[in-house]
């Protein structure tokens, strides 16, 4: 028992002695790892339980960014009203993309996100209203009542009220019916739609779940970075969030987070290996689906059903399978 | 009027890359069910072994342009087809039943091949030998070069040789009966694995002959220029009908000119959009594209 909570309770007790005795270098590392902890969780709904290769994902973290960042900008709305606004906006283009593409093969889904995520940036870059490829610039500080959050123990503080609040969803989100529906249209389409799941809808809601996770990923990291531009949303950005959340595990949520904290880290770690750190993103997922396809920490409902799955073919070759499979309704 | 023929002249050079390239995607597609994200790549790789070879050849005092870039096609042509070849056995046998795992593993070779270019190249753009210059035929205010002439010739005859491989010979059949259905074809005989491994080597060995062509086109490569241009292609195949071979020469063609046309008429800024909203639209109302028979599995 110890041997799994001691991961857990280690993570927690970094979680708030960081703010509290970290340098700010330390506690700005923290926070970025908290965006990419929101933006794994949020990738988590999409990839990890409807089982949907998106490749674009970058593209609703730049749509969040940039609404907030114009309507503070340019419109002086307060922070906390424009994130209504990214999560409507995230939620209408995650809806536009998804409503023809997810009728097909899923495979056509991850070429449709990539293009998406392409035309957004390029938009992004060409359009006068988002500053082209200077961006926007000279956000202020998101502030409740008098008090400006500003340095960078506010900020965290801030990014860690996000992050709480999407596990918590997830965690929520995988227990429910929306869920296991998702699992089993993952697991088997067709035996799903036998069920009476209609899979188009329901994967049409974790892809637009998704968009409104990274749409708040992008709102937060606007009034973090002060400024954004397109360079921070390419395809490398949508690589490397798929890429926190294989490395920890797809459907896992402590996967994500050890995801997110290995894939900020590692390259601040070691900064001389920033040449060689896309080639070794390459190298590390083919390894990966090689070797450790379920990840570092794997989801366990994902081994509880497979366990399920066995057990119950085994019952069946055994001749008791009626029982069985009834037993585990 | 003009604007439109001399952008109809330079749809078709662009068109043939497209055509190529997609050949691939499809090929790949047809037989396996996965969209190999690497293959853009493979394109790039096809580059820059060209303009290695060109370099060499240069060193050795060969200034034949003819001679030279005969040779350096036939060397980046086999070099890259056995580079596919490779790809396929190491990131993409073991995961031929994982659908999701060799989607990964396929994003994993684009970044390994775009990367390894950039760590063993260079970081920016390199220039290829200008070897062909801008002469060729006028006609008013049209201007067509020879290399141009070239570049569609030579593609039109490597595709119909393909078409005539794939529908005339044993292999070939081979092929198609793995598309159909693979366990049939293996009680039939055919080595299935292998077939696999032509396929890749076909579709990298035209991407590296496109590589090369491009390089002298443009007169300029760098190491992510396969990223594009393998997202292009692949809408490419989509418009014709992805898994059928004179589909994706006929996509390619098409989206080159749509793509040119657009570039006279309004900006070059948002050219690359057009290919992706193509994409969408073909994806919305026509999801097994031009000449597809079958329909697009749904599910």
């Amino acid at each position: 028992m110890l041997y799994r909570f001691a991961p857990a309770a280690a993570a927690v007790l970094v979680a708030i002695v960081l703010p509290i005795a970290g340098t700010p270098y330390l506690i700005d590392v923290g926070t970025l790892v908290l965006v990419y902890v929101i933006l794994g969780l949020g990738l988590n709904v999409v990839v990890g339980y409807a089982g949907l290769l998106d490749l674009g994902y970058a593209a609703f973290f730049a749509i969040g960014a940039y609404t907030t960042a114009l309507l503070m900008v340019d419109y002086h709305w307060p922070f906390w009203v424009t994130l209504p606004v990214a999560a409507l906006l995230t939620a209408l283009s995650g809806i536009i993309i998804g409503t023809p593409t997810l009728r097909l093969r899923s495979d056509y889904l991850a070429i449709v996100t990539l293009g998406f995520g392409e035309i957004v940036r390029i938009a992004a870059t060409n359009l006068t209203f988002t500053g082209g490829p200077e961006g926007v610039y000279g956000i202020p500080h998101p502030r409740i009542g008098m008090f400006v959050l500003r340095s960078p123990q506010a900020m965290y503080v801030l990014a860690m009220a996000f992050a709480l609040l999407v596990l918590v969803g997830s965690y929520n989100l995988a227990r429910s019916r929306l869920g296991r529906a998702w699992l089993a249209i993952r697991e088997d389409e067709a035996a799903a739609q036998a069920a009476g799941i209609y899979p188009v809808y329901f994967k049409l809601m974790a892809y637009v779940l998704g968009a409104v996770f990274a749409g708040a990923a992008g709102s937060f990291f606007a009034v973090k970075l002060t400024a954004i531009n397109p360079s921070s949303f390419t395809f490398i950005q949508s690589v490397t969030i798929l890429m926190v959340i294989i490395l920890g595990g797809m459907g896992s949520l402590p996967g994500v987070i050890l995801g997110a904290a290995v894939i900020v880290m590692l390259p601040e770690a070691l900064r001389a290996f920033d040449q060689v750190r896309m080639f070794a993103f390459g190298i590390g997922l083919i390894a990966l689906m090689l070797i450790r396809p379920q990840g570092l920490w794997p989801s366990r409902i994902g081994q509880i059903e497979r366990r399920v799955v066995a057990a119950s073919a085994a019952s069946i070759a055994a001749g008791t399978g009626a029982d069985t499979v009834a037993s585990t309704e | 009027m003009q604007i439109a023929l001399q952008q109809l002249v330079n749809g078709l050079t662009v068109g043939a890359f497209y055509a190529l390239i997609a050949l691939g995607y499809t090929m790949v597609y047809g037989i396996i069910r996965l969209i190999n994200f690497a293959h853009g790549d493979i394109y790039a790789v096809g580059a820059f072994l060209g303009l290695s070879v060109y370099g060499l050849l240069a060193f050795f005092r060969v200034g034949d342009p003819v001679l030279a870039t005969l040779v350096a096609l036939v060397v980046s042509m086999g070099c890259t087809g056995l580079l596919g070849v490779l790809l396929y056995r190491v990131a993409y046998r073991p995961l031929l039943r994982a659908r999701l795992s060799i989607l990964i593993s396929a994003i994993g070779g684009s970044l390994t091949l775009e990367y390894g270019l950039f760590l063993v190249y260079s970081p920016s753009f390199l220039v290829y030998p200008h070897l062909f210059g801008r002469a060729g035929l006028t006609a008013g205010d049209i201007q067509i070069s020879w290399l141009q002439i070239l570049i569609f010739a030579s593609s039109i005859v490597l595709m119909a040789a393909l078409y005539l491989m794939v529908h005339r010979t044993k292999i070939g059949m081979a092929m198609r009966a793995l598309a159909i259905n693979q366990d049939a074809a293996r009680l039939m005989g055919v080595d299935v694995s292998r077939v696999i491994a032509l396929t890749f080597f076909l579709g990298s060995v035209l991407a590296a002959f496109a590589g090369v062509l491009t390089g002298l086109y443009y007169s300029q490569i760098s190491f992510l220029m396969g990223f594009l241009i393998g997202l292009k292609a692949f809408t490419a195949a989509v418009l014709g009908g992805i898994g059928n071979i004179p589909g994706a020469v006929l996509g390619g063609f098409l989206l080159g000119i749509l793509e040119s046309l657009a570039a006279g008429y309004f900006s070059s800024r948002w050219k690359d959009v057009v290919a992706f909203a193509i994409l969408i639209v073909i994806l919305v109302v026509r999801p097994r594209g031009l000449l597809g028979e079958r329909v697009v599995e749904r599910m």
